[in-house]
């Protein structure tokens, strides 16, 4: 209804006009983000595709927050309604979010979706149907006091037992050198989706799995996990300050950026951050992938980001698809990542001179997006948020004590078991 | 001349129907409307994202809900901090009240001052608390250290003993000013009769609070308590912004939000706040009636 009206009037310019390309034009909606420069860049690739194909775009901003925009976003799909056309959704979104998307993959061609991240596009792709494209990526990664490491002789570590290590090390020496509130590491431990991904990661590089593997079998019971969990309890009080339990990202950089820890593990944006001009670590940071569990493990990095889809109410899903596919190109994530330093979602934009150039970091995150880890957002679908929130409550009781990690993990094994009706989450 | 008075009656209430009749529209509007909306589909198995689906499903939410432990963990955080918090906020807003009361020079502007930690927004003083119980950064370690007090820094937040104790204490800060100023209203309209007359017969002060201030304000503060109580027993964005989703604080509200907005469950989340709806109904009948029959005795 919202739409009606200036779209009516198009209609009647065009007509009255005369204009040859009136049957094709069009008004169309997308929501984007308005987190920093967000909004500008959105605003100037919609109007580029614009003014190329005639038609019109309405930037329509959303909340902040990811839960209220999820919250909304369901309101509106669930209403059935064509006031936005194209939706940017969070990379655990599609699961649930699937059933109320068109499927992209008959509006572009089948090798568009060559140039992306395999795992993202895997990610997109819900039974079959490509229901988003990869806007930008973000993956968890290791950040490290480079002056504190070089003071101390150390190299940034491989394994987590490396970590713990240098981090107990450098943490006891610093106090002793006059410094009581230094820490070791700190990460994300408060009962949210970010312990989630914190414990994803733990149990990933120990080759623990992803809790619930491609079938839909749940798999977190196993000796691997409860040695992650293990390892990362005996962290807290030690490495990690007892406070660790109730931080989110915002609070560990914190701690990070007053200078007050050697290690913390968090999203690329606080690299811009801890490099400003009124940083007191500015210059001091390197960044390295999340490592690996022990000997047998591997590197990783829990996946994030944002993609684009069209809503299956739009009235011009061929319009809006293609719109997606302007601003997903190649071109415009270049673009993205020279001024606004957004991760791109294609892989060789990690290696064009231009992008290396202005953001020399992009090269070291070049390898923790290659080996990231997707949350079983997926395969559990509509049901991923209570499993999100079931892990990080168990893990977080293992963080605080409260239960040991080998019968918590199975209590957990259970619960989710029972959720997935024995492993058939649709 | 009896009818024709109750004929004025008669008419005087229709008008006073016609004039409210607006507002009652609008109320049914607003609050009437998405209540029984929302009493509806806790009967339901409704999702967030597809609510036309929904089947009727009696009272399996509500014996879900009565089972869940989780959920009665909420009632009992809820319950300790609204009797808590508000007993806390009564005591101090009164010995406030009471100063404010006096006459002293300054005291317009130092009533306008106290109101400052009601004024600003809770999600912005949360937050701000949030960041000053820091065990690392925040300053209240960094004072309580500098004192001599603690021997190490407290994860105020992340502990379950003082997370609910801290929230406690963020909420006594904001809301004693608002009560203070209830009281103080109550107060000042009090007659000075009974006052003058204890001060002639030279009557202890401590008695004069019990035996005259005390009963006489007694109506104000059962009006002021029962304000705060339906407040804090909807509480949502002090715990919500300090300790997020953490089982050790989670609050009724946050339990419903939770299941209504993260788990996109609209009919078990429904039921819930129709359960939050009940309690809260519950608690304001049995506070009214005991405070009904302490007046009356």
């Amino acid at each position: 209804m919202k739409l009606f009206l200036p779209r009516f009037l198009t209609m009647l310019l065009l007509i009255l006009v005369g204009s040859s390309g009136a049957v094709r034009a069009a008004t169309l909606s997308i929501s984007c983000g308005a987190v920093g420069v967000e909004m500008r860049l959105c605003r100037q690739g919609v109007e580029a595709w614009a003014k190329q194909t005639g038609n019109q775009v309405k930037v329509v901003a959303t909340p902040n927050s990811s839960t209220e925009r999820f919250a909304l976003y369901q309101q509106i799909l669930a209403s059935h309604s064509s006031d936005i056309d194209i939706l940017q959704i969070d990379v655990v979104w599609p699961g649930t979010l699937a059933p109320h998307l068109v499927d992209l993959s008959q509006y572009i061609g089948k090798d568009a979706t060559k140039q992306f991240f395999p795992a993202l596009i895997a990610n997109d792709t819900v039974n079959g149907k490509l229901v988003a494209l990869p806007w930008f990526t973000n993956a968890g990664v290791l950040y490290y006091r480079k002056d504190l490491l070089k003071k101390y002789h150390a190299q940034p570590p491989a394994t987590w037992q490396q970590l713990t290590d240098t981090a107990r090390r450098i943490q006891n020496a610093e106090r002793k050198a006059g410094n009581p509130r230094m820490y070791g590491f700190v990460f994300q431990a408060k009962g949210y989706e970010g312990l989630t991904c914190d414990a994803l990661e733990w149990i990933d590089s120990f080759g623990g799995g992803t809790l619930i593997d491609a079938d839909g079998k749940v798999t977190v019971d196993n000796p691997r996990a409860v040695a992650a969990l293990q390892l990362a309890r005996s962290w807290i009080g030690d490495i990690a300050p007892r406070g660790v339990l109730n931080y989110d990202e915002e609070e560990s950089r914190g701690v990070f950026q007053s200078g007050n820890a050697v290690f913390m593990r968090n999203w690329p944006y606080a690299w811009a951050l801890g490099n400003a001009k009124d940083s007191p670590i500015r210059g001091k940071i390197g960044v390295i992938a999340v490592p690996a569990g022990g000997t047998d493990g591997h590197q990783t990095g829990t996946l994030g980001g944002w993609q684009l889809a069209v809503s299956r109410y739009s009235q011009h899903p061929e319009l809006a698809a293609d719109l997606v596919r302007y601003l997903t190109s190649y071109a415009e994530q270049k673009r993205r990542a020279l001024a606004g330093s957004y991760n791109p979602a294609i892989p060789a934009l990690y290696r064009d001179h231009d992008v290396l150039a202005a953001v020399p970091f992009f090269g070291t995150l070049y390898t923790t997006f290659e080996h990231a880890v997707a949350r079983p957002s997926r395969i559990a679908g509509s049901k991923y948020a209570r499993v999100s929130a079931e892990f990080y409550y168990t893990v977080h009781d293992v963080l605080s004590g409260k239960i040991a990690a080998a019968p918590a993990l199975a209590t957990l094994q259970q619960k989710l078991t029972r959720l997935s009706r024995g492993g058939q989450w649709r | 001349m009896s009818t024709h008075a109750s004929r004025l009656t008669r008419q005087r209430v229709r008008s006073a129907w016609l004039f409210l009749a607006p507002v009652l529209v609008v109320l049914a509007l607003v609050a009437g409307w998405p209540l029984l909306k929302t009493i509806g589909y806790g009967f339901t198995d409704a999702s967030l994202i597809d609510p036309a689906s929904a089947k009727f499903i009696g009272l399996d939410n509500f014996s879900y809900l009565l089972l869940d432990s989780h959920w009665w963990a909420a009632v009992w955080n809820t319950t300790v901090f609204a009797v808590v918090s508000v007993a806390l906020e009564t005591v101090l807003g009164l010995v406030i009240a009471l100063a404010l009361n006096a006459q002293f020079p300054g005291r317009g502007g130092l009533r306008a001052a106290i109101l400052i930690p009601w004024a600003i927004p809770t999600v912005v003083s949360a937050q701000m608390w949030s960041w000053m119980f820091n065990d690392v950064f925040g300053v209240i370690n960094h004072m309580l250290l500098a004192l001599h007090l603690i021997s190490h820094p407290i994860a105020w937040l992340a502990s379950p003993d003082t997370a609910l104790l801290s929230i406690i204490l963020v909420d006594v800060w904001k809301t004693t000013p608002f009560m203070a100023l209830l009281l103080l209203a109550g107060l000042q309209m009090l007659p000075q009769e009974c006052f003058e007359s204890a001060r002639v017969d030279g009557v202890h002060p401590l008695k004069v609070f019990f035996r005259i201030t005390l009963p006489l304000l007694k109506p104000a503060l059962t009006v002021a308590i029962i304000f705060r109580l339906l407040d804090a027993l909807r509480m949502f964005d002090l715990v919500y912004v300090m300790s997020g989703n953490s089982r050790d604080t989670m609050s009724m509200s946050v339990y419903a939000r939770q299941q209504l907005i993260d788990f996109g469950d609209l009919g078990f989340g429904s039921a819930a706040a129709t359960m939050i709806f009940a309690i809260i109904a519950l608690f304001t009948a049995v506070y009214l009636t005991v405070a009904r029959v302490g007046r009356e005795r």
